[in-house]
């Protein structure tokens, strides 16, 4: 529950309408308390009396009460309304700019599904116990104290009647809150689980489909729904119960205060006005008593989702390294160099080895290099590091001299443009996709580099909507946008992960004799698997253990390293090869 | 180098995408055309099997309600009567009060208890059979169902759509269902306490009644455009978080803040106009209640004065006024969760009426018996197959087309010559338009699925990874397989050597530190699938195009060795994988162009006589 301190940063600026709108609502709940006076007054005064001018001044004192009952409860809401949506809005914009800032590594580890429900469930639980419980945690309180007041003024002995099962009701709240706690976020876990299986076997329909395995995914998801419908039983156990105790032991307080007044009344002790007025009181305390039970266990899931809230936002976003920077002496071109590169990713053992040991490479100004390794030696870990996708674990990379390091970020990225192996599209038109921000008379050159000209046939060319919400594309399409969205704007270097692997024999080549072009005088590093791919650079270098243990030209490299001609050609192994043909 | 392009729109299409031809139709928009009547039968499908539970609980409410709506009758009793006769020295009335009074406060205690587990547990029974159907229905659903309708819709009916209905069951309508008995019991009460104050308060619906409907428009209006507008709000966060390394590389942080303010804003504002929606609501329900209790009051005192009314009647008229009114915030709440839950199952029948376009047989047949296990190929016949989609569109014009059982045949052209079609027709991913594909003489449509998959497996491009361990993700080709039968054949792919290096080894989650997996290791693992599954026909569908050389050349040794004398159709742009094939089809614009040995083909003048010289050429 202390957590909830933490959304007061965010909450200051409505502190001032929260304030009053709480203030308002014990108002208005102490004129509902006042009803009941103004009958007793009736039932004792005008009407014992027969005064039907009193009869008349009650009932206008009862309208102008309800009224007033009416418009504070509507201020409140009104107060509160707009704030409290800004309030929400403001925190999630605000875990939306921080997520954006965090490191890629963060995002490996946090599915975007964990990301999302807590910008969205979350926020909205918080919005609503800033709305409701919060607010009437308060007023309840108050109101009870003062009716409770008000009934031991009217009748000291059956206040006191009332106030009997006050002990064992808040007991019971509090072991209820902390075991319904437990459960709860149990069930919002299976949840969880059970969203993941409903995503993987829709993500992953092909292999079900392609293998039959459809049967094995029902028998998953039966067994874990199952499971989630045992917890919620459970939950609707607890919940059985608290209801149970809190409808019971007020209603049999009130039964003997009724007996208790009846006699007080028949002994004239007790007007008969006061044991209605009394009774209405009490009548009236029920909804505020009931209510403090599942009050508590809102608030219980606010602490929950501030819990989760800031899980994210506590985490640590990029840092920049380097003072804003005055624009340095032009340097003299020097192209891209690795130095004495080590990378290790932030979450693997201290004593594991690292995935790239001792990089060092050249790659001379308006030079292509292709990149060239094992299946999982690291050339993708290795592409990220030049954008500071992934920080260094030692080393240092440098552009044209510089550290990359030294210089902002946004103008290191602004220099280096990449094309991802997985192609991501943007739910935004294919033209925006690829110009992502850039001039768009960029635009023609870079589809046409990329043979993306495809998009000028689209419904709407290239002002198609593609991506989840629009028109979906095959890979090689996507593919070829992601490579036209790293050419727009002729950037100095070029970093290429692998950009032609969808791409047919026929696309590739009409592809690759554009990207020459391009390549000409950019600085460029492309990982590659193929000899048509590494045909596009003008020098290999070869990824091997963490190191690069060899830099020369294709044809160089195929003579002389084993290792490569094995890569290249699947010499060495192919005499088997010929075998089973 | 001159490349024939493929300029040819159409042609650039993967098949079994929605192409520009056939994006304008319900797919695009969330909604699937819902038969008119399905919500309905839906709700009623899902609650027949529970009718007897069904109303024991709607029972246990009517009790309920009728133990807690006798408290201010008894108070009007022991007022009128029982005070009197307790002057009169006769206990028994007072006695008959407290006794009733407690009896009603337990059993009002007891009812309620009872009542919320027996509701708590037809709700999650119905939510469990909704879930099971709406996951089962979508696993029944083909390929070309998935290729149109995104996931993220298909997530969000099985995950957000369940839940507002979740909500809708487990607090709604018991509020419902409450507010109505109440109202009812309460008004016989009051029409039977006395006829004039109870035709009062019964008059007091109408204007309220007129407050529910406006308010229901208005409120329903409202929530649709923020169940709109929150909906931009989470497509714009998923697709940055998903794809942030885009995000970062090409600077868009600045850009994408503005962007979400923009979309946020929006919600903010209607979010804001519902919240004052609802108060509006409170104000006038409020106004109308209280004036009528007013209203009520001043005639029973009126008439209490003049002797023409017993005090008691009044107590307890006003103790059930305000009762009768307090549950009217209350609907409000509900018709906002009905709504939402409404649209929600809306959406689930759209669903669940789509019809799977590849049924399963009503009277399955077996395959026959394989000869010996040398021989462990199945022959397949395409007998005058020809496909297109439902709204038009020929991909493959009529053709036949017989593989011998355990040749390896090779399939070549440029992206939508229809490869990737033929493979699925074959995988039985969609069935033909006309036509019939034959498995050793059955057709594939008369084959239960598992029967199916025991004969025929695909392997595509996209290798998905499961959450589990890599052993796990292995045995999807054969969940009975032990480990040593595994670890052989990721062996025999070249996977094992990198799965070893993994923190656990076999036993790495995949989705946990340190299981960083490379696209062409995955495709290694859905390799090592194929090969557990060991089935009569395997078809690869661009499965190598993340591999290097190394990797291709081991899958290709493991198809020789492991998989020998299966019969099997490989798919890729890369020649290097042809080679091994015994048979190649070049297909162009949905028809085979050229059809023979790859000796055969390279010596002709064919178009695959040019891509295998250009690829040679790459290679000197």
């Amino acid at each position: 529950m202390k957590t909830l301190l933490r959304l007061w940063p965010y909450v200051r600026p409505a502190r001032a309408r929260l304030f009053t709108a709480a203030f308002v609502a014990v108002l208005a709940s102490c004129t509902g308390l006042v009803i009941p006076l103004v009958l007793k007054w009736m039932v004792d005064g005008p009407v014992a009396d027969g005064d039907t001018a009193g009869v008349w001044l009650g009932a206008l004192y009862l309208l102008l009460l309800g009224f007033a009952e009416a418009l504070l409860f509507g201020l409140r809401r009104w107060l509160v309304a707009r704030p409290l949506s800004h309030v929400e809005a403001e925190m999630r914009a605000g875990l939306y700019r921080h997520l954006q800032r965090l490191p890629v590594a963060f995002h490996d580890r946090w599915a975007s599904g964990q990301l999302l429900s807590r910008a969205t469930t979350d926020l909205m639980l918080l919005r609503m116990f800033l709305a409701f419980p919060l607010t009437f945690l308060l007023v309840n309180s108050v109101t009870i104290l003062v009716g409770v007041i008000i009934m031991l003024l009217q009748d000291w002995a059956l206040g006191l009647v009332i106030l009997g099962p006050a002990i064992p009701v808040v007991v019971t709240c509090v072991i209820f809150e902390k075991r319904y706690a437990g459960v709860a976020r149990l069930a919002q876990d299976q949840v969880g689980d059970l969203t993941t299986v409903v995503e993987e076997s829709v993500l992953g329909i092909r292999i079900i489909k392609g293998f039959g395995r459809h049967r094995s995914q029902a028998r998953a998801f039966r067994e874990l729904s199952g499971t989630l419908r045992g917890t919620e039983l459970r939950k609707a156990g607890l919940l059985a119960t608290i209801w149970g105790v809190i409808v019971t032991l007020p209603e049999v307080a009130i039964g003997a205060a009724l007996v208790l007044g009846c006699v007080q009344v028949a002994d004239g002790e007790l007007s008969a006005g006061t044991l209605v007025a009394f009774l209405s009181t009490a009548l009236a305390l029920r909804w505020p008593v009931d209510s403090i039970g599942f009050l508590l266990a809102m608030s219980q899931e606010a602490a929950t989702a501030t819990e989760r809230y800031f899980e994210a936002m506590d985490e640590v976003p990029e840092q920049e390294t380097c003072s804003s920077r005055a624009a340095g002496p032009h340097r003299p071109a020097d192209g891209l160099r690795f130095h004495d590169v080590r990378f290790r990713y932030p979450d693997a053992p201290e004593d594991s080895p690292p995935v790239l040991d001792l990089i060092d490479l050249h790659i001379r100004p308006g030079e292509s290099m292709a990149l060239v390794g094992a299946t999982g030696s690291g050339k993708t870990t290795l592409t990220a590091l030049v954008p500071r996708l992934h920080e260094l674990t030692s080393g240092r990379i440098t552009l044209d001299g510089e550290d990359i390091t030294a210089m902002p970020r946004q103008e290191l990225r602004s220099r280096v443009a990449v094309a991802f192996e997985d192609p991501t599209l943007f739910s935004v038109s294919v033209g925006d996709n690829v110009l992502m921000g850039a001039d768009e008379r960029e635009l023609d050159r870079a589809l046409s580099v990329a043979q993306a000209d495809f998009v000028h046939a689209l419904p709407q060319g290239t002002d198609t909507q593609v991506g989840e919400q629009g028109l979906s594309l095959s890979g090689g399409q996507r593919q070829r946008l992601a490579l036209a969205r790293a050419v727009v704007g002729t950037p100095r270097f070029l970093v290429l992960d692998d950009p032609l692997s969808a791409l047919d024999v026929h696309t590739e080549a009409a592809v690759e004799a554009a990207l020459r072009d391009v390549l000409a005088d950019t600085t460029a590093l492309i990982v590659a698997h193929r000899p048509s791919t590494v045909q596009l650079a003008d020098r290999v270098a070869l990824l091997s253990g963490g190191r690069i243990t060899a830099v020369g030209t294709h044809h160089e490299l195929l003579r002389t390293n084993a290792e490569y001609a094995h890569l290249m050609s699947g010499s060495g192994d192919s005499g088997e090869g010929e075998d089973t043909r | 180098m001159t490349a024939p392009t493929t300029s040819a729109p159409t042609a650039d299409q993967e098949p079994g995408r929605p192409g520009p031809k056939d994006t304008d139709d319900a797919f695009d928009h969330d909604r699937l055309p819902t038969p008119p009547g399905a919500t309905a039968l839906l709700l009623r499908s899902l609650l027949a099997p529970m009718r007897a539970r069904v109303t024991v609980t709607t029972l246990l409410l009517l009790l309920q309600q009728a133990a807690v709506q006798a408290g201010p009758l008894l108070v009007a009793y022991a007022i009128d009567r029982a005070v009197p006769a307790f002057r009169d020295h006769d206990n028994g009335p007072l006695i008959a009060v407290g006794a009733g009074y407690l009896l009603c406060a337990l059993a009002s205690g007891g009812l309620q208890y009872a009542f919320i587990l027996a509701s708590a547990r037809v709700n999650q029974d119905v939510l469990l059979d909704l879930r099971g159907r709406i996951f089962r229905h979508a696993q029944a659903l083909s390929i070309d169902f998935h290729e149109r309708y995104t996931s993220g819709r298909l997530i969000s009916r099985s995950t957000t759509d369940v839940e507002s209905l979740r909500e809708l069951l487990s607090e709604g309508l018991q509020e419902l269902v409450t507010v109505i008995l109440s109202f009812l019991y309460i008004s016989a009460l009051l029409l039977w306490l006395d006829l004039g104050l109870g035709a009062v308060a019964v008059a007091s619906f109408v204007p309220l009644y007129l407050l529910v409907r406006v308010y229901r428009q208005r409120a329903g209006r409202v929530y649709q455009k923020r169940s709109t507008a929150i909906a931009a709000v989470i497509v714009k966060f998923v697709e940055t978080m998903n794809g942030i390394r885009p995000v970062r590389a090409f600077r868009r942080e600045a850009a994408n803040d503005a962007d979400f303010a923009v979309l946020n804003k929006r919600h903010e504002r209607v979010n804001g106009d519902a919240l004052l929606e609802m108060a509006r609501y409170v104000v006038g329900s409020r106004l109308v209640a209280n004036a009528a209790v007013a209203g009520i009051v001043l005639w029973g005192a009126y008439r209490v004065a003049q002797d023409s009314l017993e005090l008691g009647v009044l107590a307890a008229a006003v103790l059930y006024l305000r009762r009768l009114y307090d549950p009217i915030d209350r609907l409000g709440m509900f018709l906002n969760s009905y709504q939402s839950a409404a649209a929600s199952l809306e959406k689930i029948a759209g669903l669940l009426a789509q019809t799977p376009t590849v049924p399963e047989p009503s009277v399955p047949r077996q395959l026959p018996a394989l000869g010996s296990s040398d021989r462990p190929g199945r022959e397949v016949v395409f007998e005058g197959v020809s496909f297109g989609y439902r709204t038009g569109g020929e991909v493959l014009p009529r053709f036949d087309l017989t593989l011998p059982a355990g040749q390896t045949v090779a399939v070549v052209g440029s992206t939508g010559a229809g490869k990737s079609t033929l493979a699925k027709l074959l995988a039985r991913f969609y069935d033909p338009s006309g036509g019939r594909i034959l498995l050793d003489g059955v057709d594939l449509r008369e084959l239960a699925m598992p029967e199916l998959r025991r004969g025929v497996v695909m392997v595509t491009q996209e290798a998905f990874l499961f959450s589990g361990t890599v052993a796990e993700n292995i045995a999807i080709g054969r969940p009975d397989a032990g480990r040593e039968e595994i670890e052989r054949a990721a062996k025999a792919i070249g996977a094992h050597d990198f799965i070893s290096a993994l923190p656990d080894g076999y036993d790495t989650d995949v989705r946990k530190r340190g299981g960083r997996i490379s696209a062409g290791q995955r495709q290694l693992v859905a390799f090592a699938r194929a090969l557990l599954a060991d089935p009569a026909v395997l078809i690869l569908d661009e499965a190598t195009s993340s591999l290097d050389v190394p990797g291709e050349r081991a899958v290709q040794r493991a198809m020789a060795t492991v998989l020998r004398g299966r019969t099997a159709v490989v798919i890729a742009h890369r020649l290097s994988t042809v080679e091994i094939a015994d048979r190649v089809l070049v297909m162009e614009h949905g028809r085979i162009v050229e059809d023979g040995t790859p000796a055969e083909l390279v010596a002709g003048t064919g178009r695959f006589a040019d891509l295998h010289r250009a690829w040679r050429d790459s290679l000197a």
